[in-house]
């Protein structure tokens, strides 16, 4: 173990040239302070994993218990019988993704540079419905879906309806219980977590770099493309990472708006679990899942990090 | 026309935020509705019923108790667990760093559901007893990170010079701690306090997985989705978005004053 010593940057902050040599005592502060939430976590969030990892390549029955008989066919069969399900997760949350990052940046750019002395009171606004249960406002979107309600009355009578349901996305005069409510209620509940990181990056903006831009005779839709969105990039690329991540694994919203024909992987893993007891089955399916989402992720991190963007 | 397009970014923000307070206030008018049937969400006529009587329903104030102290236990386990963390990774150097910001970053980065199941899988295989316990253990587990972050956020923008300052006037260690430290990190400790507590009593996903037989207040809201939603869910629902802006209203009301009296 290296010594632990104080920052370098604060000892130099504290006008402290020669770090003085930590005792024993002092040097094993920093694994006291870690230990217990290091092993909580190591207990219960790293073991759990490698329990399902042992899980997922078992067989058995309930009622005869589950041997480790390094039975990997549980991926491919589980694979090849809830692909569709696993793309259907994809799309949906990747369309809920990009849907949050286009209705999120408008008002996260409306907070950050226009709304003045309106600021505080628009982030309690863009805060506090998460207080309200995510599932009592899942549940409103019923109301608000529902046939002949006052949206899909307006959305029949623009004859949006017709564009979507042959589209695919709704059935004829119906909201509820199709893609589109699906999507509807996977944005509407990630879109918090799109708007706080894109508005903490583009706080940091320096506004002079606005004034700039405009001296130099650019356009407000070119000093947008070429300085602030891509000053923005670190708020869009955490902001559609806690999206998307979230989004891609949520059972709540299909189960809740949707149908049979809009289960995504999350319903198939909860209901195996919970309902149909295959163990196996569902831990394959989760592992799966983690493993699509963080290669995608790692994917996207380095494609986002390293491009020129601008 | 061109006054729409000279707005536009505006009018754009607003129509989001209309999107999101839609369901709130879709809650808070069905808080006075009166159902014909056992499900609430077509508009029959108004009343206070539900208002008068929130406790009315069968085991939904039990359910509501429960999900609030476990929220409770959950954000002060977090918060001790957390704040070491958080000072142990801010103020000193050690080997094992990376390993431990990845650690504590892995948890946020995961998708719920399969976080909810492994936890199963291993209190499955140990044979605990699904309950209270078992969903308190796993809150405190995915509360943690978010208190880590929160905190550490704050304690690295703090000036070392003050504690330095105080053991320059024969402040002891926990004299330090306790009347320098403390104090300066104390909104980013509340912030992450606040955050646990919401997380926690909100969760659906993974107490839905090791609850066992237990009725958190989320898991009764999910059960009355396919029985019935009983009216004073709404009401219950439209309490939480009002004090929830009380509270952060009050919040900023206090930093406002404590900014005033700083710079007169």
């Amino acid at each position: 173990m290296s010594t632990p010593t104080l920052v370098k940057e604060e000892a130099a902050a504290a006008g402290d040239p020669v770090p003085r040599k930590p005792s024993t005592r002092k040097r094993l502060v920093p694994y006291w302070l870690l230990l217990p939430g290091i092993i909580w976590l190591l207990v219960f969030f790293a073991l759990p994993m490698v329990y399902q990892a042992s899980t997922s390549v078992q067989t058995g029955s309930l009622e005869q218990g589950f041997q480790v008989t390094w039975h990997f066919q549980t991926y491919w069969d589980a694979f090849q019988e809830y692909w569709p399900q696993f793309i259907r997760s994809l799309l949906y949350a990747g369309t809920a993704t990009l849907l949050c990052l286009l209705l999120g940046y408008p008002l996260a750019y409306l907070i950050a540079f226009k709304a003045g002395r309106w600021r505080n009171l628009l982030l309690v606004l863009v805060i506090a419905p998460f207080f309200t249960s995510f599932l009592i406002r899942t549940l409103a979107w019923k109301t608000i879906l529902a046939d002949d309600s006052l949206v899909v009355n307006a959305l029949n009578a623009l004859h949006v309806l017709d564009v979507t349901s042959w589209l695919g996305w709704t059935e004829g005069s119906r909201v509820l219980a199709t893609p589109m409510a699906v999507v509807c209620g996977l944005t509407y509940n990630f879109l918090p977590f799109m708007i706080l990181p894109l508005y903490t990056s583009l706080e940091r903006i320096d506004g002079r770099l606005h004034e700039a831009a405009q001296d130099l005779y650019a356009s407000p839709a070119t000093t947008f493309r070429k300085v602030t969105f891509p000053l923005s990039m670190p708020g869009v690329v955490s902001g559609t990472l806690l999206t998307f991540i979230p989004a891609s694994g949520d059972y709540v919203n299909a189960e809740l708006l949707g149908s049979t024909d809009t289960k995504m992987v999350g319903n198939v893993i909860q209901s195996q679990f919970l309902r149909v007891l295959d163990y196996p089955t569902a831990a394959a399916l989760s592992f799966i899942l983690m493993a699509i989402v963080l290669l995608m992720v790692t994917v996207y991190i380095r494609k986002a990090g390293t491009e020129d963007l601008v | 026309m061109r006054w729409i397009r000279q707005h536009l970014v505006v009018i754009a923000g607003l129509l989001t935020l209309a999107y999101m307070i839609l369901p709130n206030v879709v809650v808070m008018v069905f808080s006075f509705n009166k159902p014909n049937g056992r499900f609430n969400y077509a508009w029959q006529q108004f009343s206070l019923d539900a208002w008068k009587d929130p406790c009315g329903v069968a085991d939904m104030c039990g359910s509501l108790s429960l999900s609030l102290q476990l929220a409770a236990w959950a954000t002060v386990g977090a918060v001790v667990l957390g704040t070491m963390i958080a000072f142990a990774l801010v103020r000193y150097r050690f080997r094992a760093r990376g390993a431990i910001n990845s650690l504590i970053f892995l948890p946020m980065a995961m998708p719920e559901v399969v976080m909810a199941a492994s936890l199963l899988t291993l209190f499955l295989n140990m044979g605990a007893e699904l309950g209270f316990w078992t969903v308190l253990i796993a809150h405190i587990m995915f509360c943690l990170s978010f208190v880590v972050t929160a905190v550490k956020a704050r304690v690295m923008s703090m000036d070392p010079r003050l504690e330095e300052a105080a053991r320059d006037l024969y402040a002891g260690p926990v004299q330090t701690f306790l009347r320098v430290t403390l104090p300066i990190a104390a909104p980013g400790i509340a912030a992450g306090a606040l955050l646990a507590f919401a997380l926690s009593f909100d969760d659906f996903i993974i107490t839905n997985f090791n609850a066992g037989s237990t009725v958190t207040f989320p898991m009764f809201v999910w059960g009355s989705a396919q029985r019935g939603t009983p009216v004073q869910i709404n009401v219950i629902g439209t309490a939480m978005f009002v004090i929830a802006v009380l509270v952060v209203v009050a919040g900023q009301m206090v930093t406002n004053r404590r900014k005033k009296s700083a710079t007169a």
